[in-house]
């Protein structure tokens, strides 16, 4: 690769930067994964990398495709791909150790986008692989695992939902109709320039889950790349500057630390590197006592999750979250047409394709006593519709001497399921044919296309049924002046209000003792004031009498 | 004609007026902690009343020390003489100008309804809000210590705050018979000065 190539590739990636990062984030159509911003590759501080990627021959061809340049990566880093396919990142599955249940993305129905079968080509756009369309996927193809969505440092590595997991090879317009164009990935510019995962690798997919910018978690979106110290200690620029992968410590491509299952009382003696443990725990790095003057305060430690007081809210960064989506009303249309409509802060309110949406900033969140353990409303599990189903039950309670008091998320939603069999339904929302929901807005299709696909019976009628899913509060750590006073919670109505088994100073007391207790101190009061009233009223009238007034 | 006799020794006097200074501090405080009501918020108010508890703390030890090198701890020793006359005292004769059916002197300071009172202070109520003070102040250590298997905060509190509000109604009542001398300052004055006017 010459000067000029370099160059010029420089000035794609630029141009790119300037023109598809600006409108595509201010779209407001939410796309899964936008651009990642320049940042590991920041001016002025040079690589302690042992190694200059534009200097092997290997990565200077005219690649064709994603999987050309796995290969190439490959001739050196052997292993890679073995290890990245043991991840969930790569199988998007998970056997839960506590529930044996079989969970990941390629299992769950959530209340977001719902589930991934019969719309492969538009959730593998997140996907860590190339040409996953369908459920012939060959998850065990070294050359399908995508190396760069995770070691990108130029930003200029997009991959858009619909292409199945690989980045656009030609200029596309995207969204589709939109006038916007992307460009072309120079993927020899790209795998020259390869590095550590920084926080916008993470963040292309991790920031808009669930269909855009902090829609899912309320603790991860996009504000995060730059915030400001109040918004996240560990990651602020002028502070620790934490990449994710700082406490979300890695081996071998497996990254720790699990919402599915989540270390709710981590009991590990370690502070990290001493004794196994998840590594992305708090304690891993703060250790059980953390709190050097206010000891009073390692004792709430014992009962409440570090997470509860030092994230006292969630979606801080500006960004709003999906609080809710209704999908019993998605499919509504407008002269035939589908439309949107938008709610005082210009976020979508309803959209034909999904629905009615409710967004929230600053959100304070529910709390709960959570022991880790996590029970799904899977496929085949039978569900009750006449309650609001739970998508993940979190499960946790005072006595049980193994959870804490946690903040989550609670995202609400209406969805469909089999009014004959009782269970979550698989629908397709996405594609190029006539039964896609996004497409034709008919539910029967979208629903019978989806069943179809995963093999399922289906009734043939379908109901919507009210359910909510837990996320647990974690990230976007406030500096400990922004931490929760105590009063917030020793107080009544105070955040606690709603979690049972703990006495509170401040928020809880006895009513009768209040009571009488009050009543004997006022009733001393009324006798003594009543005596001494006496006490006046007799030395007058003795005075009046000695005195000889009539 | 009236005499003034000596009743309240030094330390007595500052035993009495920075107690009475906490318990009142304690009090404030501590229904603050309670949830009555909002003054300097939740966390000073835990700070300055746990603080407050052992700066008493460290009084009583002066004056346990004291009342016992001095033979002062006699003074409560109850006694029911005299007791009817006293409570009709305070029911009629006060109110007819009659006199004081008891006569102070530095070996028996306190009449017997004081006497009974504080004895049921200083025995009953006094320990039962310390026990459960230390059980609040400790409460970091209950589950190093094994105690979380036999102790339950809300119990703890409940005791705390029923000993606190006989305590604030002892401290309505003490306050008011304050007044109930031959001048309605003549009890503060010694208390004060340390000197007593008698007939």
């Amino acid at each position: 690769m010459n000067n000029f190539e370099r160059f010029a590739g420089l000035v794609v990636a630029a141009v790119f930067a300037a023109t598809a990062l600006g409108p595509a984030r201010a779209s407001s159509d939410p796309s899964p994964a936008p651009p990642a911003k320049a940042a590991a590759a920041a001016p002025g501080k040079p690589s302690t990398s042992t190694a200059d990627h534009g200097k092997f021959k290997v990565l200077q061809q005219g690649f064709k495709s994603g999987p050309e340049v796995t290969k190439a990566c490959l001739t050196c880093h052997t292993e890679a791909a073995h290890q990245v396919q043991g991840t969930q990142h790569w199988n998007w599955e998970f056997m839960n150790p506590k529930t044996n249940q079989r969970l990941g993305k390629k299992h769950v129905i959530n209340n977001f986008c719902t589930a991934i079968p019969s719309n492969y080509e538009f959730c593998t756009a997140c996907h860590v692989g190339y040409g996953w369309k369908d459920e012939n996927f060959d998850f065990t193809a070294q050359e399908n695992v995508d190396c760069l969505v995770c070691h990108d440092t130029t930003g200029t590595y997009r991959k858009l939902p619909g292409w199945a997991g690989h980045p656009v090879y030609q200029d596309t317009e995207f969204p589709p109709k939109s006038g916007k164009m992307v460009k072309a990935v120079n993927l020899a510019d790209v795998a020259q320039k390869v590095g550590k995962t920084g926080r916008n690798n993470c963040g292309a997919c991790h920031f808009y889950g669930g269909g855009g910018d902090a829609v899912k978690h309320g603790d991860i979106d996009s504000s995060l790349r730059e915030p400001a110290r109040y918004l996240d200690v560990h990651m602020a620029k002028d502070g620790l500057n934490f990449t994710c992968g700082d406490c979300h410590k890695t081996t071998g491509h497996a990254v720790s630390g699990s919402r599915y299952n989540p270390t709710a009382v981590d009991t590990a003696k370690h502070i990290r590197g001493k004794e196994d443990g998840n590594a992305a725990a708090c304690q891993a790095c703060h250790g059980h006592a953390p709190h050097k003057e206010k000891t009073r305060l390692n004792v709430h430690a014992e009962k409440i999750a570090c997470q509860t007081c030092h994230v006292p809210e969630f979606a801080r960064g500006g960004k709003p979250t999906k609080m809710l989506w209704d999908w019993s009303t998605a499919g509504k249309l407008k002269d035939g047409k589908p439309f949107k409509t938008k709610d005082s802060g210009g976020h979508d309110a309803y959209d034909s394709r999904k629905g009615d949406f409710k967004y929230e900033t600053n959100v304070i969140p529910e709390y709960i006593w959570f022991n880790g353990q996590v029970d799904y409303t899977l496929r085949e599990t039978k569900l009750d519709p006449t309650q609001v189903v739970h998508i993940n039950k979190f499960n946790g309670s005072p006595d049980d001497g193994r959870s804490k008091i946690w903040p989550i998320k609670l995202f609400k939603g209406k969805q469909p399921y089999d009014v004959g069999s009782n269970q979550l339904i698989v629908f397709h929302t996405y594609g190029q044919d006539d039964s896609a929901l996004w497409s034709n807005f008919n539910w029967d299709k979208a629903i019978e296309f989806g069943m179809k696909e995963i093999g399922a019976q289906y009734s043939g009628k379908y109901a919507f049924v009210e359910t909510d899913m837990a996320w647990p509060i974690t990230h976007m750590v406030a500096p400990k002046e922004d931490a929760l006073a105590c009063k917030q919670c020793h107080t009544a109505p105070g955040r606690l209000d709603k979690v049972p088994g703990i006495y509170m100073p401040g928020r809880s007391g006895n009513e009768l003792l209040d009571m009488a207790g009050w009543s004997i101190a006022g009733l001393t009061l009324l006798g003594v004031l009543g005596h001494g009233a006496g006490r006046i009223v007799a030395s007058r009238r003795s005075k009046g009498h000695q005195g000889g007034h009539p | 004609m009236s005499q003034r006799i000596y009743i309240f020794k030094g330390f007595e006097r500052f035993w009495h007026w920075s107690q009475a200074f906490l318990i009142i501090f304690m009090l404030i405080t501590g229904f603050e902690v309670h949830g009555s009501y909002s003054l300097m918020g939740f966390e000073r108010a835990v700070d300055t009343h746990t603080f407050a508890a052992w700066t008493l703390v460290g009084l009583w030890c002066f004056a346990i020390f004291w009342h016992f090198t001095t033979g002062e701890w006699k003074q409560y020793i109850p006694t029911f003489d005299k007791i009817t006359d006293m409570v009709k005292f305070y029911a009629i004769g006060i109110f007819t100008q009659a006199p004081h059916p008891y006569k102070v002197n530095p070996n028996r300071k306190h009449n017997p309804l004081q006497r009974l009172t504080y004895l049921g202070i200083l025995a009953f109520v006094g320990p039962l809000i310390w026990v459960t003070g230390w059980f609040y102040i400790f409460h970091d250590q209950w589950h190093a210590w094994g105690w979380d298997a036999f102790l339950s905060l809300e119990w703890v509190a409940f005791f705390h705050t029923l000993a606190a509000f006989i305590f604030l109604a002892f401290v309505i009542a003490h306050v008011y018979l304050t007044t109930t001398g031959h001048t309605p300052l003549a009890h503060i004055k010694a208390m004060i000065t340390g000197w007593e006017d008698v007939d």
